[in-house]
């Protein structure tokens, strides 16, 4: 579904994305991990048309994604931080976000109802926390029901029971075949969830690997402890290389 | 589009900054206005202030609020619409806020109290600054990529119009002052949107004979309404460059 | 000796109240001009209301001319009217209007050449090119007359009073507008203009040259095209006159040129480009004059010596004073400027610091008149508030060592 061949970009002399070729698919959820600075933002607002690559292509579904903006009504984002105009109110929010997706006329308010969002509804986001915030974005990028969710950081700061509930939507949503990218530095979060793996480090891929395949190499059964396996396995080579 | 410009400006129409300048800007006009009895005193001094103050805080707040919307423009961004129409709506939205803040803080006591076509111009004028300040700061956020580098340039791009540019035309006139430099002057001045307002403002008050005074190319050209239309269009022009430049930058910009 | 006066005496007044007639005229039944020669010094003609459609109407004998409910005497835009060529003869109550324009012969309403004694009071002067035209003479009494004409330009047209190579003329109570210069005198000396109203003149609303000696004070001069000017004079009296709203490029309250030993004393000048512009004038006493609202209050050029400003009050003036002179050898003293900013601590009603009335902008713009651009920017706003602090440009023997503190009461 989504094709990535040979990305790469750099901020001034500083590599974020160095060559990396991936390929995605319905149906899977992939978790991409890695040291902080290692491009995993930077991959994903390649993806949202964000950032503008150097040199390499993205495709959606076969067409390159730098021509036309019409492939973003089939991505849901959740940005890591999630600022609103501070004297918009959470329903203003949404209701524009509605009015400028024309296109979608059928809403999924599962999570607004779930985590409690309607009920605050006319309170402005200047007022909130950045629990609550993290909520709002979720909800939009669940609200079109799209192809393709780009989570980014989607736990972070979030309470235990809205952590569950949004898994649990993630569940359901993998279920009816999308795609669902997610980063997250808590390991634990995307236990059971997730079925891919890409390790990124200083803008490089490490390695693409289905999580099962990960199992079986390192003997480990626990996400955690698998990534950190891979990372010692991986590690010395770096340090060689380096 | 229209979306956007809708919930932007309802989002800064109810901003303490804007309610504040609007609030500031009206008692300042009252006052004025009421306290002298000879209206094109009053609007003289009205003219000085927004000279001033509206370039100044245009460009800064604009700036501010621009690097302050950077998440929300992701958000945007992260919709099917073009770069282009986000940027534009984002630049309408808040333009027609400072703009209804000026109109009524300067505009309607001035339609109120006063009966002058000069008056007119006077809102106008201002209208045109906010317009072009605030594409100014559109040019800053999306050349600049940290918004305290980009504050700072703010402040420095609000001197250099309102008084380093003039100093510089002061030294020029100095240096070249046995040359027939009127021609050029009037080129010169077409640099400076602040400038060019204060020149259109004081076309309509008698004052202009002053100018006149001093060379035949002033009294010719800005004694006449080519003089007006000639800033008037340079204004626009200030408004049209900064933004037609902001957009074709921002399709590059890395957000 | 004093019989023979005493006869003398007894013989005119016999001869005035048995002699003078009154010849009526009424419009179709004789002309003026047949009247005239039908008539004998001393006698009265009467003109009864009705249009009269004569030219060149020759006034030799000492005669009064008198009008009833103001009878036209029309030129048809085509003709001269009347030439007074005899001394005393009175002019009154008539409709004097539409002379010719030509450029070989100057078309008055009124012309008196060589004469002295003549009144001319209580006329309409309409459409004249000139309206009373004097030459060569002396003890004329011009007054109450109204002088209105429609000028375009300069080359076309004529003045209201225009009186050369004359003395001891009294210009009084007149309203002239719309003529070139609204009074002209050229080599007229010992004379005055008093209470007249002059308006919005094509060119100047009094034009004065080479003219020493005479008076002006009450008088109005309002929205004229270039105000007054008053040129290669001295021992000229200005007093109690108002110039108002001389407003244009080249326009001045007064434009005083090659002037000295004169007065200007209790004027009020308010809305003039300039109100006072001097070059060349020495020895002046500009006292007690209210200066309101001007581009510019006075343009000293570095030709001017030994005059002195005192006791005058300088308001809402854009500029003060400007000069292009560094040196200044003329007096200021104990005016009021109402941008001082100084203190009195002593308590004596003037300032305790000196007033330097040249801004530095107007030093700048005097030597670099293109600077005028920036007027009103903040830059020479800010450069006159430093120039204030620290001195360093403006002339700085020109200065009020005296400032007032508080308006003089010029009413």
């Amino acid at each position: 579904m989504i094709q990535i061949e040979k990305l790469t970009k750099s901020y001034g002399r500083f590599k974020a994305l160095d060559n990396v070729s991936l390929g995605f698919d319905k149906g899977q959820a992939v978790s991409l991990l890695g040291p902080n600075g290692s491009g995993k933002t930077t991959l994903i607002k390649s993806i949202l048309g964000l950032v503008i690559p150097e040199t390499g292509l993205i495709k959606i579904d076969g067409n390159s994604i730098s021509s036309d903006c019409s492939y973003r009504s089939m991505i849901g984002y959740m940005p890591q931080i999630g600022r609103y105009p501070d004297n918009m109110t959470i329903e203003q929010v949404i209701n524009m976000i509605k009015e400028i997706r024309k296109d979608c006329t059928v809403y999924d308010d599962d999570l607004i109802k779930g985590l409690g969002i309607d009920k605050v509804k006319n309170k402005s986001m200047r007022n909130l926390s950045g629990g609550t915030r993290q909520k709002v974005s979720a909800c939009l990028a669940f609200l079109f029901s799209p192809e393709v969710l780009i989570l980014d950081e989607p736990t972070a700061g979030l309470d235990p029971l809205s952590t569950e509930l949004l898994k649990e939507k993630i569940m359901s949503e993998l279920s009816k075949d999308k795609l669902v990218l997610m980063t997250s530095h808590v390991l634990s979060d995307l236990e059971g969830l997730t079925s891919h793996i890409v390790y990124l480090q200083d803008g490089k891929l490490m390695f693409y690997k289905t999580v099962v395949e990960l199992q079986d190499v390192t003997g480990e059964t626990k996400l955690n402890k698998v990534v950190a396996r891979m990372m010692q396995y991986q590690l010395p080579v770096n340090d060689h290389v380096l | 589009m229209r979306t956007i410009i809708k919930y932007v400006s309802l989002d800064l129409l109810r901003n303490k900054t804007i309610l504040i300048y609007t609030a500031l800007l009206a008692a300042i006009s009252i006052g004025v206005l009421n306290m002298d009895d000879n209206t094109s005193k009053g609007l003289l001094s009205l003219m000085n202030i927004t000279l001033l103050f509206v370039p100044l805080i245009s460009i800064l707040f604009a700036t501010i609020y621009f690097f302050n919307s950077i998440e929300f423009i992701e958000l945007l961004l992260a919709q099917p619409i073009k770069r282009n129409k986000v940027l534009l709506a984002e630049y309408a939205g808040l333009v027609l806020s400072l703009c209804a803040a000026y109109a009524v803080g300067v505009g309607l006591p001035l339609v109120i109290l006063t009966k002058q076509m000069a008056a007119l111009v006077l809102v106008v004028n201002g209208l045109l600054l906010t317009l072009s300040f605030c594409g100014l700061a559109l040019l800053i956020f999306v050349l600049c990529k940290d918004k305290t580098r980009g504050i700072g340039i703010a402040i420095i791009t609000a001197l250099f119009f309102s008084l380093l540019f003039d100093g510089l035309l002061l030294t020029f006139i100095y240096s070249f002052s046995d040359y027939p430099i009127d021609k050029p002057i009037v080129g010169l001045v077409a640099l400076n949107p602040i400038d060019l307002s204060r020149i259109l403002m004081l076309l309509q008050l008698d004052v202009s004979v002053l100018m006149g005074y001093s060379g035949a190319l002033f009294k010719k050209l800005l004694g006449s309404t080519t003089g007006s239309i000639y800033a008037v269009v340079c204004m626009l022009f200030w408004v049209a460059v900064p933004l037609i430049v902001s957009t074709v930058k921002f399709n590059k910009k890395d957000l | 000796m004093f019989l023979r006066t005493l006869i003398t005496t007894i013989f005119f007044s016999f001869a005035s109240c048995c002699y003078a007639a009154t010849i009526d005229v009424y419009p179709g039944k004789g002309s003026i001009q047949s009247n005239i020669n039908k008539a004998i010094g001393g006698d009265v003609l009467l003109i009864h209301r009705g249009t009269y459609k004569e030219h060149d109407i020759l006034i030799n004998k000492k005669l009064t001319l008198k009008g009833e409910n103001f009878p036209v005497i029309d030129g048809e835009l085509k003709y001269q009217l009347f030439i007074v060529t005899s001394d005393s003869v009175t002019i009154e109550g008539l409709q004097i209007q539409n002379t010719g324009r030509s450029s070989m012969t100057d078309m008055a309403g009124v012309k008196l050449l060589d004469v002295s004694h003549v009144i001319i009071r209580d006329n309409l002067l309409l459409y004249d090119t000139y309206g009373v035209y004097l030459q060569n003479s002396h003890y004329c009494f011009i007054s109450n007359n109204v002088m209105l004409a429609n000028a375009k330009d300069e080359i076309n047209s004529g003045n209201g009073v225009h009186a050369w190579k004359s003395g001891n003329l009294t210009i009084k109570d007149n309203k002239i507008s719309g003529h070139r210069d609204g009074i002209y005198f050229e080599f007229v000396t010992y004379s005055k203009i008093i209470h007249n109203i002059s308006i919005r003149n094509v060119r100047y609303g009094l034009h004065f040259m080479f003219s020493s000696n005479d008076i002006y004070r009450q008088n109005q001069f309002v929205d004229n095209g270039a105000g007054v000017a008053v040129m290669y004079s001295n021992g000229v009296t200005m007093i109690g006159n108002t110039f108002r709203h001389n407003w244009g490029d080249a326009a001045y309250g007064i434009l005083l040129k090659e002037i000295s030993d004169s007065k200007i004393e209790h004027n009020l000048f308010v809305k003039n480009t300039v109100a006072i512009y001097m070059e060349g004038t020495n020895r002046i006493g500009v006292a007690y004059n209210e200066f309101d609202e001007n581009g510019w209050a006075m343009r000293i050029q570095a030709s001017c010596n030994a005059n002195v400003f005192e006791k005058n009050n300088f308001q809402a003036n854009s500029f003060d004073v400007a000069t292009n002179g560094t040196m200044m050898l003329n007096t200021f003293r104990e005016n009021y400027w109402d941008k001082y900013d100084g203190y009195d601590l002593d308590k004596n009603k003037t300032g305790d610091v000196p007033y330097y009335p040249v801004s530095i902008y107007a030093v700048i713009t005097e030597r670099v008149p293109v600077t005028m651009i920036l007027y009103r920017s903040f830059l020479t706003d800010i450069m006159d508030q430093v120039e204030k602090v620290l001195p360093s440009i403006i002339p700085d023997q020109l200065k009020d060592d005296y400032p007032m503190m508080k308006k003089w009461d010029l009413k």
